[in-house]
């Protein structure tokens, strides 16, 4: 574990850089670590799918699929990859302050 | 210090065969591959273009003959993982189609999806499916026979010119 100075604050990330506490988590901390992954700006859009994974995270313990996702009409599949470009399930995560997904799928 | 291994980059993936677990690893790889970020495309050719057929695509089995590791299924009956399937039993009529039920039945659990929303997962993911001439033109295939996801139709040559500078995965 290491610390890391995001958005003005320092916070606590793990070796790959997610948060290792994600109750620290705001959106000024989801907009610097999206510029870190080439994500810039946040948009309203973005937002609105972190929100949702962050909602499942507190529901069920892990981030959503992105299976999911696309069936319960959160976001389509393509436009997830739109939106985080290579890698949308690692970075969204990332950015939305969880862990690293451990699904396969 | 030594060096870091070059990250890949793009893999090409063949599918050959055409029983359900013959065609699962592929999409498997293929989408994990497009969720790291990597280029990904599978290759269908032979038995594995019913995955692709949109007559058959639904149906594909778990082959029951002939798989001396079919112990591994047992737990999904609750028995032993050391407990043996003979092959025999596996040709009684509606073995196959009973493996298949519960296989799938397990695989919906595990949030995996069926082979006609996975392809269209991976293909919205930005994977390219292709399907292989030769292979077409021995089972009198034509592209209206194939799904959607399927983008081009390709000779073994046009396969590898695609697959310039990727690793690829006989599966």
């Amino acid at each position: 574990m290491t610390t890391k100075e995001l958005a003005g604050t320092s916070v606590d990330v793990d070796a790959e850089g997610f948060l290792t506490d994600h109750t620290i988590w705001n959106l000024d901390l989801a907009a610097a670590i999206a510029r870190e992954e080439g994500i810039d700006p946040l948009t309203d859009r973005h937002v609105e799918v972190l929100n949702f994974m962050r909602k499942e995270f507190e529901e069920n313990g892990t981030a959503p699929s992105i299976r999911k996702m696309n069936k319960l009409n959160i976001v389509p599949t393509k436009e997830l990859y739109a939106l985080f470009p290579g890698g949308p399930a690692k970075k969204a995560a990332k950015i939305a302050g969880l862990g690293k997904p451990q699904g396969c799928i | 210090m030594s060096e870091q291994p070059e990250p890949i980059k793009k893999v090409s993936l063949i599918v050959s065969k055409g029983s359900l677990v013959d065609v699962y690893p592929a999409l498997v790889m293929g989408n994990g591959a497009r969720m790291e970020g990597m280029e990904a495309s599978i290759f269908f050719t032979f038995f594995g273009l019913g995955a692709l057929i949109k007559k058959t695509q639904n149906s594909l089995k778990v082959a029951t003959v002939g798989n001396p590791a079919m112990n591994m299924a047992m737990p999904m009956l609750k028995m032993p993982i050391t407990m043996p399937f003979p092959t025999l039993l596996g040709a009684i009529p509606g073995v196959s189609n009973f493996a298949t039920w519960m296989m799938k039945n397990e695989m919906e659990n595990l949030d995996i999806p069926t082979i006609p929303e996975f392809l269209e997962m991976f293909t919205d993911a930005g994977g390219e499916v292709f399907a292989c001439k030769l292979a077409m033109d021995m089972f009198k295939l034509t592209k209206d026979d194939l799904c959607d996801q399927v983008s081009s139709v390709l000779t073994v040559g046009e396969f590898y010119e695609r697959s310039a500078g990727a690793s690829i995965i006989f599966t």
